[in-house]
């Protein structure tokens, strides 16, 4: 599709698309820790603070749950906030997840996905978001350093739309995205600040008796986060869930609006889907990973097989209709989780597809692949073996094992 | 109006709209509940205000009911200092922006002995090195109130607790009551200063000077609770007086690194028998119940002199001696 | 089940207040109320400084001074505190 508007393209990483964006998207307030690898994310942002290149309030807070604390207060005064983390950052930030979502505040962050300790391992895996995927935020996941800019633009339209007003968190590769040079096509300032435009509030019924805008106003007094006892409680998170359902077409529309913009589309914006109409095997994944596939999916092809993927943009909210119709007809399924879910019988991804194809007509087989733990890698060689045990499970009829780890050593020597 | 204008009579602040309003949940006898409203007496203009977790959190936002009639926010526990910082942060580049109605914005940040000792301080040291504008106000009752009356940070040396019983073994909190105004004097902040709510004109001076201030300023405020400390609720105001005459609370003002005793202490310091023993703060007061038999006598003594220790590091700080 | 309360659909979002607490009446708590003796009240309004409920209330234009009893928990603070001894506390036979 032929873009509308001139576009220029420059080699960033992953965090240094995402600083881009965020400088490009008129945000009011970053309230940031440093935590590798998310470290770029910052530093490139207060160079642009120091050089007067961006009109925003730029807080080192002295913790990442103060960093969400002071995101949120920032976003229900009025502002609009920004902040990333990963791992034990953002575990860090647990408490306040909930609490983002719960007083509704549309901050948006970035996650620069990376494993959980102990042991300490700085390399990526998704273990820091997926065990955050409760939490009430919007969760889409990028492939590349492309849809990172792309994307955290896009977060402030979701977060901010009226019918959504939950926080977005936009997770990407720790290192592989992070860190690798890409060429990444950025829009002009204007156009991007066109596309995310101002902040605007919606009106909530107040204590006076008044609609006044959503914010914390001396004009217009509202008290915000209060005890909701028994009586209450219940239905302020029923709010939340139906926002996460709203979610669903208001990510497919600002994808669609985006891309009218941009000419960049990712799938309908919640999965995209990989040579899949015809596909008797596929596999499930988040995240770079999916790079990888592509390229294996095309191999399997062109020697007959009729392979196909499923990439996973949304986790939350969980596109259950796409996945089902994606899915369907497809007749063995591999998931990969690059998360463990500790005595859950697979990973949370496995554990969800599943969910999904239950009431199809014909379910598939779907197996679970936990891999790329700590960062350790998975070579094209080791994907393509997933979809030579999604033909032998269709040979045999059965499966051996529903949850394997791929590039695990079982002993020294392998 | 700077608080060199603001002269004040009890009629002027009386006469002033309540912004913490009845109907409140708070015990009978809650001086917390009197702070919150005095504090919010000396306000000045447009206010927003920030609560950490806690007794006056609760007690004053039931949903659907609130006592706030300024907008307020709660959060977390931790929160109160890294709320203010977000709406600082906020308040700031609004204004640049052109995007802030008012011309100038206070923000004040409450929390109770737990929100600012313990849970909280992390927030609260961070918010005032990094030097946001707000004004941090620490109802201190001396214990988790909210929660059952367990050991804070701010519980004081002897009292019994919920979680620092007094038993046969050991008598109560054996650790010392943080000096959290000495600590945050140590950030070399702006303001910090100490009230007692019995004096209030002295309160009320020191909220108005915290506000002014363009940065960070810290006030502890001596709050008794009738239900932990296990007395009297009548007398709850009273135990604000005794605490100061009797040196447990002094207070005083630290402005830019500069102390000054204020007048109450002031007034104990230069007039011995200005100077009450201890024990007309403890006796009532049902969580030192345990110090008036034959073993408590040793914890006793040893509440006077801590206490005449700290009083002698506080009047060392503002240049004075006891005069005895 | 208070299916007198609002559903998910109606109330605002975040938790935002409907009512002020001035609409909760905790005067029922009392099991004392304060009497003032009005020949030794000298109106110097310490009273309603220290009520934590705000129960006592300043009117410049009448000039004096009046108890809210739907707010008042009965705490003695008033009683306790007045420099005059003008408040005493009586048991509440309502």
């Amino acid at each position: 599709m032929e873009p509308l508007v001139k576009q220029e393209k420059t080699a960033m990483s992953g965090d240094e698309a995402i600083a881009f964006a965020v400088k490009q998207s008129d945000v009011d307030v970053v309230a940031a820790y440093p935590i590798t690898p998310q470290t770029i994310i910052v530093e490139k942002f207060s160079e642009y603070v120091a050089n007067g290149e961006v009109q925003t309030e730029f807080v080192c807070t002295e913790s990442e749950h103060s960093a969400m604390a002071a995101s949120l207060s920032a976003s229900v005064t009025g502002a609009r906030a920004f902040t990333a983390t990963a791992s034990a950052g953002l575990a860090l930030m647990h408490e306040m997840l909930f609490v983002t979502s719960g007083c509704r505040a549309p901050v948006v962050m970035a996650v620069a996905n990376r494993a959980l300790s102990a042991p300490l391992n700085i390399h990526g895996d998704h273990s820091d978001s997926i065990a955050q995927r409760d939490s009430g935020w919007i969760q889409l996941y990028v492939e590349n350093a492309q849809e990172a800019y792309d994307s955290i633009i896009q977060a402030f339209r979701i977060a901010e739309d009226f019918n959504v007003l939950l926080p977005v968190m936009v997770g990407l590769d720790g290192f592989t995205l992070s860190h690798t040079l890409e060429n990444v096509e950025t829009l002009s300032d204007d156009v991007v600040k066109g596309f995310v435009g101002t902040r605007l509030l919606p009106n909530v019924l107040t204590h006076e008796g008044k609609m006044v805008p959503f914010k914390l106003d001396p004009d217009n007094p509202m008290t915000m986060g209060p005890i909701a006892l028994q009586n209450f409680y219940f239905e302020f998170k029923r709010q939340q869930d139906e926002a996460m359902k709203n979610s669903l077409d208001v990510i497919q529309r600002i994808n669609d609006e985006y891309s009218q913009v941009s000419g960049r589309k990712y799938g309908n914006g919640l999965v995209e889907t990989y040579r899949l109409e015809d596909a008797e095997v596929a596999t499930v994944c988040l995240g770079s990973t999916a790079g990888t596939m592509k390229a294996v999916v095309d191999e399997l092809r062109r020697e007959g097989l009729k392979a196909g993927l499923l990439r996973l943009r949304a986790f939350r909210p969980l596109p259950v209709n796409e996945i089902r119709n994606a899915l369907e007809k497809v007749k063995a399924v591999a998931v990969l989780d690059k998360s463990m879910s500790f005595g859950g019988n697979g990973g949370a991804v496995f554990h969800e597809i599943r969910h999904a194809l239950y009431d199809a007509e014909t379910p598939p087989f779907v197996v679970d692949y936990i891999y790329g733990l700590g960062g350790r890698d998975a070579s094209p060689t080791e994907l393509r073996g997933t979809y030579e045990d999604l033909q032998r499970i269709l040979k045999t009829k059965s499966v051996q094992n529903q949850v394997q780890y791929l590039g695990l050593r079982e002993e020294k020597g392998q | 109006m700077t608080i060199q204008e603001w002269k004040f009579t009890s009629k002027d602040i009386a006469a002033k709209p309540d912004l913490f309003l009845s109907g409140h949940r708070a015990c009978a006898g809650c001086v917390p509940a009197t702070v919150l409203r005095l504090v919010m007496k000396g306000t000045r203009g447009p206010t927003i205000v920030t609560e950490a977790t806690g007794c006056m959190e609760v007690a004053s936002t039931i949903y659907p009911y609130t006592s706030w009639a300024t907008p307020w926010l709660h959060t977390a526990f931790e929160t109160a200092a890294a709320n203010a910082s977000g709406i600082d942060a906020a308040l700031k580049i609004m204004k640049k922006k052109g995007k802030l109605k008012q011309d100038h914005v206070d923000v004040i940040a409450f929390a109770g002995d737990g929100g600012t000792y313990d849970i909280g301080i992390q927030a609260l040291s961070g918010a005032v090195e990094r030097g946001h504008d707000f004004l941090f106000v620490l109802y201190d009752n001396e214990a988790y109130m909210n929660t059952g009356i367990q050991r804070s940070g701010g519980t004081p040396h002897g009292a019994s607790t919920t979680t620092t019983p007094a038993g046969t073994v050991i008598p109560g909190k054996l650790e010392y009551k943080k000096p959290i105004g000495e600590i945050m004097v140590a950030h070399d902040m702006p303001y910090v200063a100490t009230a007692s709510p019995y004096y209030w004109r002295d309160l009320l001076t020191k909220v108005r000077k915290g506000l002014e201030v363009e940065g960070p300023a810290f006030l502890h405020i001596f709050a008794p609770c009738p239900r932990g400390w296990r007395s009297d609720p009548a007398k709850s105001v009273e135990y604000s007086k005794l605490a100061v005459e009797t040196c447990v609370f002094p207070l005083w003002e630290c402005v830019n690194g500069q102390w000054e005793l204020s007048v109450p202490s002031r007034l104990v310091a230069l007039a011995p028998q200005k100077k009450k023993p201890v024990i007309d703060y403890l006796k009532g007061q049902g969580r030192f119940r345990h110090m008036f038999t034959p073993q408590g006598k040793k914890l006793l003594e040893e509440v006077q002199n801590l206490t005449d220790r700290r009083w002698q590091r506080i009047l060392q700080k503002c240049g004075m001696v006891q005069k005895s | 089940m208070t299916s007198h309360e609002k559903g998910w659909k109606e109330i605002a979002p975040a938790g935002v207040c409907s009512k002020s607490s001035t609409s909760f009446l905790t005067g029922d708590w009392k099991t004392f109320k304060p009497v003032r003796d009005i020949s030794k009240c000298t109106i110097c309004l310490t009273c309603v400084l220290f009520c934590p409920d705000g129960a006592i209330r300043w009117h410049p234009e009448k000039g004096d001074i009046e108890f809210d009893l739907s707010y008042c928990k009965g705490c003695g603070i008033c009683a306790n505190e007045c420099p005059t001894k003008a408040i005493t506390m009586k048991l509440d036979q309502e």
